[in-house]
């Protein structure tokens, strides 16, 4: 029998269903893989294997009770220790949140355990979401399963190594400018950022509020619209949230692409992409216009400025969210100060690691007298020229597409000591989060033997089109490779 | 130079961040380069642009005032670094 720990959700849902499993034996399964790779991968910073067995076990009495059971119950699934859960620490890899301890639990989280998920442990991930290889982590690297020598991406590293070494049938990230893409493309498996608004931030630590986004890990695209199916939905806790009539993503799998009009933004195509991650996007193309869809070249002129005013924009908003970590009402307080002052900068200075402080100190330079207008006005404006290449773009085209990550997974250590390197790894994506828009990475092939993510990129609550589109490629492409871990 | 060392520190301070004076070099440089790299957006001409702070637009919320559930005193204390009765305990402040 296939080992119940490579599955996918809707595979083990019927499997449970028909009692053929058990939620316990599920659990189980998903553990023992834990146990045997754990150690070489690093995936989470928090294992709830107690909590784990009591929620499985509530599944099994409610199947044994006859009572029917939705698709995500008895189901493993990995959070990233960004989203807050009631008795279960949250520390956003920061040694300032190390022994933080969450009186509630995030609104994603509880929709996904009202629904009967069986959480295995919280996700190692750069500190407070900010990198793109989770090696900012207070803690500990982790490891990509496809080469253990080289990063997952990031920030949601540990939840995109969990899914892609069967530590758990799927996880939750959070994607600012990136973070569930770029590391989904990098260890081969679907990840997906909604709509900005489309899922609640309540309880999500916030890192640039007007960016970040939750969004599921899985192992294809049908399990990522029943997860879609749970996440979605207005939360009267988070004032961004969104009010539209929730539609059943799992009705947009179809797998006819007739009369879809595909645009390849030539910017992306371009400078900065690795000629093997173009080549192998390239023949990804060919089985989209296979599939009926039409594919052309488009433009996004101003799109060569969205790294920047990103740049810009996430660290100012960062600089504000983060000084709420002040050593006062809960987290890190640096021992022995003399006054507040000192109780605070040293706090601070203890707390958060170089790359927290950096993208501080560049949001309050942004932000300071003087620079406010030079720097995050214009990059405010500039958010607008982006927004409306854009909307000019999707009235010609209903997705456009491109590489997720300029580059396959690199190695550990190679771009910690450059910054400004670092950011290249998200210039596919950073735009998507400037426009608010939905985007998915779907696996779409190998290069030297590492995975390749093709982004797709939608209109605002366009999710169903996106998973159609994707859906579709990933039905034709037919590709199944796992790593050898 | 985009920031200067003196910059850095005025940076720090305003941030709250205790730096040292080899961090002080460090971070210097780095933003430096990171500054460089978005002074590009100066070069487009958006005079006429409006800026936009959410991709969403987004009205007020308001919702009726009324009474609802609330943290305990207990669960509102039960992170503190030091807590003392019903209040958080902080050094010195004046």
């Amino acid at each position: 029998m296939e080992l119940l720990y490579t599955m996918k959700i809707h595979e083990l849902h019927d499997k449970l269903v028909a009692k053929e499993i058990s939620a316990k034996e599920l659990t189980e399964s998903v553990f023992s893989r834990i146990d045997e790779v754990e150690g070489r991968v690093g995936s989470y910073l928090t294992l709830t294997r107690e909590g784990a067995f009591e929620q499985a076990a509530m599944v099994d009495k409610k199947i044994a009770a006859g009572k029917k059971i939705g698709p995500l119950a008895g189901i493993p699934t990995a959070i990233k220790d960004v989203m807050c859960t009631e008795g279960t620490r949250t520390t956003c890899a920061s040694k300032i949140l190390e022994n933080y301890v969450p009186i509630y639990t995030s609104t994603a989280v509880q929709n996904l355990l009202d629904e009967g998920i069986v959480m295995t442990g919280k996700t190692n991930m750069d500190e407070f979401a900010m990198g793109s290889s989770t090696e900012n982590s207070r803690f500990f690297p982790t490891r990509n399963p496809w080469d253990l020598e080289r990063v997952p991406g990031g920030s949601s590293g540990g939840s995109a190594a969990a899914v892609a070494a069967d530590e758990a049938i799927f996880s939750l990230g959070s994607d600012t400018g990136g973070s569930i893409r770029q590391p989904a493309a990098l260890c081969g498996i679907v990840g997906m950022k909604p709509t900005y608004g489309l899922v609640s931030r309540y309880g999500l630590v916030a890192f640039a509020s007007s960016l970040d986004q939750i969004g599921p890990f899985t192992k294809d695209v049908r399990d990522c619209a029943i997860v879609l199916n749970y996440l979605v939905g207005h939360d009267s806790l988070d004032s961004t949230s969104v009010k539209i009539d929730k539609p059943d993503y799992t009705k947009a799998l179809s797998d006819d692409l007739k009369g879809v009009r595909i645009g390849v933004p030539k910017e992306l195509m371009v400078e900065g992409i690795d000629p093997k991650v173009r080549e192998t996007v390239e023949n990804a193309l060919a089985v989209f216009a296979k599939n009926g869809a039409i594919v052309a070249e488009t433009s996004l002129p101003n799109i060569d400025y969205a790294l920047s005013a990103y740049y810009i924009i996430a660290p100012a908003e960062a600089s504000s969210n983060l000084a709420r970590f002040d050593g006062v009402r809960y987290g890190y307080r640096a021992p022995d100060a003399e006054d507040i002052m000192d109780m605070y900068m040293r706090t601070r200075a203890e707390g958060f690691g170089d790359e927290v402080k950096r993208r501080i100190m560049l949001g309050t330079y942004a932000l300071s007298a003087g620079y406010y207008e030079a720097y995050y006005g214009q990059a405010q404006k500039v958010r607008t020229l982006i927004i409306r290449d854009f909307n000019k773009a999707f009235e010609e085209f209903d997705v456009l597409v491109s590489p997720t990550s300029p580059t396959v997974a690199f190695k550990i250590g190679e771009r910690i000591d450059n910054p400004l390197q670092m950011y290249l790894s998200d210039i596919c994506t950073i735009p998507v989060n400037l426009a608010g828009i939905p985007a998915i990475s779907v696996p779409c092939g190998t290069v030297d033997g590492l995975p390749v993510g093709l982004h797709i990129m939608g209109k605002a609550l366009g999710e169903e089109m996106l998973l159609r589109v994707a859906y579709s490629f990933e039905q034709n492409f037919g590709w199944n490779e796992k790593p050898a871990l | 130079m985009a920031i200067s060392e003196k910059d850095v520190k005025h940076v720090a301070w305003l941030a709250r961040l205790a730096i040292t004076d080899a961090e002080v070099q460090k971070f210097a440089q780095q933003l430096d380069v990171i500054l460089e790299h978005a002074g590009k957006i100066a070069e487009l001409d958006t005079e006429n642009i409006p800026p936009t702070s959410h991709a969403i637009p987004l009205r007020n919320v308001l919702r009726e005032d009324t009474l609802g559930a609330c943290l305990t005193p207990e669960a509102a204390l039960s992170n503190a670094p030091k807590k003392e009765d019903q209040a958080f305990v902080v050094p010195r402040i004046v």
